[in-house]
């Protein structure tokens, strides 16, 4: 399952880095969201696959059974999931802004009213 | 925003008036269950601000912000305050910043109880005022 | 400690100095003198000390893990060093007092020129290389400051930049040399690396530490072909010339040599590199400064002169040479302090300071010219002056040196020929003969600027007459720290009849007849066009091309790189990545073995991530914004039932939650956002899905790589077996976030909070 992860992972990347590459501002935020599902699932995938098998100390017990799934790629994908919203809000927020401002979701564009 | 509140199917406004008290509970057993099963402050802080952008969508914006009551700015600094207060408790016992303290019985309800906890509390409490002060800052526009 | 205490109240003087001059006004310079003075006393009282053989050696620690400490040394050299730089700061600060008296910036003067003392202190009296490396940087700092400090002329700013670019590319050099010193030796404490210097010259880090070092020493002390900043430094006001261009920061370099003299010195290396580079700078110092008619130009190319000296005598290595070498440096402070300090009384009283337009001012300013007289004197090595014990001692140095005494006894009379008639040049045409100005209120400047030159000559002779107060023990302890054993030293003015005074003799002759052919030379040197030849083949051509091309590079680089297009950008980064990242990749496994692990999958998984991939298509594809945010949504909701069905309950929650949210942002905002356009053209767009099938490729392929070899993770056992008892927790993932990683966490949040209110200030605060 992990091979077939890594080539989801490498699908992931490739449409988001091409989303990304598009000259439309609004393609720009769609690859963004696909780029931070990649690596939120890459970093999941390192930490090597375990089902069904959360890291929880069932009751009565000590510490963790083996097998689990390492607890640490998850706490942190879990605060990059929340501050990928943060991100995510806060560039389409700013994307807007600069879309009322500057009247086109050209890149090109926009590079022009930098110069002017 | 005339047209679009009369859009807003009946459905949609019956179902949330029951679902958001639902919802919040909820999003408090989630924070305080999380400490032991899956759970937690950023997904009860989560559930609690889908319940109330939800809510923001069925009755608008203002209606959303009366149910709250606080400024969701003001919820974003008292949760930031609380986690670090959390970890200043330990502070004052000498012990390094963020070390976790815990009262000796379980109480009632909420078991075990402690510093991390309350640290969680902040979490909740940012994660809610932070999405919250997006939504509504969008949904005003 | 309280030496250190004392660099950081110099510092803390420094800071506060601009709001004590408001407070002091006319009487600041000597009022900020007295901290100078202070510290002159305080290391003459650990003179005796040091001299009975007992070095001081503070440590505070730093960053002790990386050996970096704030330590320091206090032996023979460092005092020497010390109390020149005190001594003649105190002077200094009292006449630059005067000498920029309602000078709007004289606050800031004193800021930078306390900044310069205490950072020079702090160089000389370090005990550890890298904190004495920070106070190297500081006086270049200081010094770039202080040449600029007429910063509304061009001139000046160009020539502090061209100082600061110098011996900073110097300082880089010198900071890689000394952590490979560092490294060889396992220490960067200079006082235990002084104890280990047969392991470090046969180390294999020796020779490129040696050519950083020197090279750093070489551009901090203008040796050729670095020495142009030096004359160009003359754009600083004189005092500056006088205290950090001849006295003290342009020998940092001669003091790091002659520290680690016996750590790196002996070697047939160092005595090319150093020795050798030295005698041509001695040389052609020497040459040079017949040349310019600004006073202060001549004595700054008489200064490169010295410096070479020094290091060639330094290079040398022998117990002659490093008594000479000390003499000198002794003898040059004073004579070229004081002669600086004249140049500038008199350049402050005239407004001139063209050698050919300035004659006969003895008459009018007696104090000057006998200090300017005594100075010359030294400077020519004239007895009874300190400045002809140590030329005699050089002499004697050069006729008992191991190769090719002769030579260098001949290029010694040459150079110092060359000085004596620069001495008359300096010292006494300004002076003596006809009076050239008729200005008519010329009188004797203020006491406060003829009180340092009459000093500072007045000392050149006393220290010679005797030695033995002063002179003798401070040189006998400088030289014991230079060859690493205790030596004694004893100055005399005569010596008797012996080789050294017949050269002596000669240098004399030699000089009365440069001084005499000078105009005649310079008609010959006019003739060869030698100024244009320097001009266009010169080092400082060199730094001018080198600073054009920096220039041309930096400018070819931004719009190659930094086009402003956001995709040109990514596509740059990508590039790099995939070279980088990709050329590294090694994948151990054969195909098949990969196959078996896709055919482990359950059907469910295969559908959901099918389903994923179909939405990713979909998202790219799809020329609807609505249908767009719809896919990416699925693209999430699939990505939280993989968390959910390989054991990460809180990550599913928690992505539900966030797609949710985002799927309710999306649509908040879609409208009023512009509607999808094809604005790419074909070429384009197979141009952007090959480099991203490329980097998605070799995500791919990386990850393989990293999954074909076993985890073994330590954290996550320490986190199974703790959380429970330490932590008081059953889910390990809350546990981590709340309190193993508590702090991570807090930081998580406020990042979170940062966003909120970038969000709110960007739809809320508007200036209309």
């Amino acid at each position: 399952m992990d091979v077939v992860l890594a080539i989801a992972v490498g699908g992931l990347y490739a449409a988001g880095l091409y989303m990304m590459m598009r000259r439309s501002i609004v393609k720009l935020i769609i690859g963004l969201g696909l780029l931070s599902h990649a690596s939120n699932l890459l970093i999941f995938t390192m930490g090597r696959l375990i089902r069904g098998r959360p890291p929880l100390i069932a009751p009565g017990a000590e510490a963790l059974a083996e097998p689990y799934a390492d607890p640490l790629p998850q706490a942190l994908i879990l605060t990059a999931i929340v501050i990928g919203f943060g991100v995510q809000a806060f560039a389409v927020v700013l994307i807007k802004r600069v879309y009322e401002i500057v009247g086109t979701d050209d890149l090109d564009q926009m590079k022009r009213t930098d110069e002017l | 925003m005339e047209g679009k509140e009369a859009m807003i199917s009946l459905i949609l406004s019956t179902a949330t008036r029951y679902l958001l008290p639902l919802l919040l509970l909820f999003s408090i057993f989630v924070l305080l269950r999380g400490h032991n099963e899956p759970g937690g402050g950023f997904v009860g802080g989560l559930v609690a601000s889908a319940a109330l952008a939800l809510y923001s969508i069925a009755y608008g914006v203002a209606a959303a912000r009366r149910m709250l009551r606080i400024d969701p700015r003001a919820l974003i600094g008292v949760g930031l305050l609380i986690a670090i207060g959390s970890g200043l408790l330990s502070m004052a016992r000498g012990l390094p910043f963020l070390t976790g303290l815990w009262v000796e019985r379980e109480l009632p309800l909420l078991g075990k109880v402690g510093t991390p906890m309350l640290f969680d509390v902040g979490v909740f409490l940012v994660v809610i005022g932070v999405v919250l002060t997006i939504i509504f800052a969008l949904s005003e526009e | 400690m309280n030496l250190i205490l004392g660099l950081v109240l110099t510092f803390l003087l420094a800071a506060l100095a601009p709001r004590l001059h408001a407070l002091l006004k006319e009487t600041s310079g000597w009022v900020f003198a007295m901290w100078p003075l202070a510290w002159t006393i305080v290391i003459g009282s650990l003179a005796q000390q040091v001299i009975e053989g007992d070095s001081v050696y503070i440590r505070y620690p730093w960053m002790s893990q990386l050996g970096v400490n704030l330590s320091l040394y206090v032996d023979g050299l460092s005092l020497l060093f010390a109390l020149l730089i005190s001594g003649i700061g105190a002077l200094v600060l009292i006449y630059s007092g005067s000498y920029l008296k309602r000078h709007r910036y004289l606050g800031r003067f004193y800021l930078f020129i306390l900044l310069f003392m205490g950072s020079m202190l702090g160089l000389v009296l370090s005990g550890n290389l890298i904190s004495m490396f920070v106070f190297w940087e500081l006086t270049s700092l200081s010094s770039y400051f202080l040449i600029g400090f007429d910063h509304e002329r061009e001139e000046a700013r160009r020539a502090a930049l061209q100082a600061m670019v110098v011996t900073g590319m110097g300082g880089l050099a010198l900071l890689a040399g000394l952590l490979l010193l560092g490294q060889a030796g396992g220490t960067l404490e200079i006082a235990a690396l002084l104890k280990q210097g047969e392991t470090l010259r046969t180390s294999p880090h020796y020779l490129p530490a040696l050519a950083l070092i020197v090279i750093g020493a070489f551009t901090k002390s203008a040796q050729v072909p670095f020495h142009f900043w030096l004359p160009n430094a003359m754009e600083a006001p004189t005092p500056v010339s006088a205290y950090l261009h001849s006295a003290t920061m342009v020998k940092a370099g001669i003091y790091l040599l002659a520290r680690l003299s016996p750590v790196l010195g002996g070697t047939a290396a160092w005595q090319l590199m150093v020795a050798g580079g030295g005698l041509v700078t001695m040389v052609l110092g020497a040459i040079m400064a017949l040349g310019p008619s600004d006073l202060k130009r001549i004595l700054a190319y008489s200064t490169v002169s010295t410096l070479g000296t020094l290091t060639f005598l330094i290079g040398l290595g022998t117990p002659l040479a490093a008594k000479a070498a000390m003499a000198l440096l002794l003898a040059h402070a004073m004579y070229k302090g004081a002669l600086f300090l004249v140049a500038g009384a008199v350049d402050h009283e005239i407004g001139i300071r063209d050698v050919r337009r300035l004659g006969g001012l003895g008459q009018f300013m007696p104090v000057t010219a006998t200090a300017a007289g005594m100075a010359a004197l030294s400077m020519a090595g004239l007895p009874p002056s300190i400045g002809f014990i140590s030329k005699e001692l050089l002499y004697e140095a050069q006729l008992h040196a191991l190769h090719s005494p002769t030579l260098l006894a001949g290029t010694g009379v040459l150079a110092s020929g060359l000085l004596v008639a620069v001495a008359g040049i300096v010292g006494l045409r300004p002076f003596f003969g006809h009076p050239i100005h008729r200005k008519r209120h010329l009188h004797e400047p203020p006491l406060s600027l003829w009180l340092g030159p009459l000093l500072l000559g007045g000392a050149g002779i006393a220290l010679a007459i005797v030695p033995e107060i002063a002179a003798s023990p401070l040189i006998s302890t400088a030289v014991s720290a230079v060859l690493g054993k205790p030596t004694v030293v004893e100055l005399r003015l005569w010596h008797g009849p012996n080789p050294s005074l017949a050269l002596s003799a000669l240098t004399v002759i030699a000089g009365a007849g440069f001084y005499a052919a000078q105009p005649f030379l310079l008609d010959i040197a006019a003739r060869a066009h030698l100024k244009e030849w320097m001009a266009r083949w010169g080092p400082q051509r060199g730094y001018e091309r080198m600073l054009q091309g920096l220039n041309a590079l930096a400018t070819a680089q931004t719009r190659l790189l930094q086009s402003g297009f956001l995709r040109f950008y990514l596509m740059i980064i990508v590039l790099t990545t995939i070279a980088l990242v990709g050329s590294t990749i090694i994948i151990p496994e054969p195909l098949s073995r990969w196959l078996s692990r896709i055919v482990d999958a359950r059907p469910y998984e295969l559908i959901i991530v099918v389903l994923m991939g179909v939405a990713t298509l979909m998202a790219v594809l799809t020329s609807s914004r609505l249908a767009a945010v719809a896919a990416l949504g699925i693209v999430g909701y699939g990505v939280a039932l993989l968390y959910m069905l390989f054991g990460a309950p809180d990550l599913a929650m928690t992505q539900f939650a966030v797609e949710t949210l985002t799927v309710i942002l999306l649509v908040l905002v879609v409208y009023r956002l512009p509607r999808f356009t094809r604005l790419s053209g074909r070429s384009a767009r197979l141009r952007d899905t090959a480099l991203a099938l490329a980097a998605g490729g070799m995500m791919t392929a990386l990850m393989l790589m990293v999954l074909s070899a076993p985890l073994k993770s330590r954290l996550a056992p320490f986190f199974a077996a703790n959380s429970l008892t330490l932590a008081k927790g059953r889910n390990v993932v809350n546990v981590i976030l709340v309190d193993f990683r508590a702090l991570d966490t807090l930081g998580e949040i406020t990042v979170l909070a940062v966003a909120a209110i970038g969000v709110y200030a960007l739809l809320k605060l508007r200036t209309e």
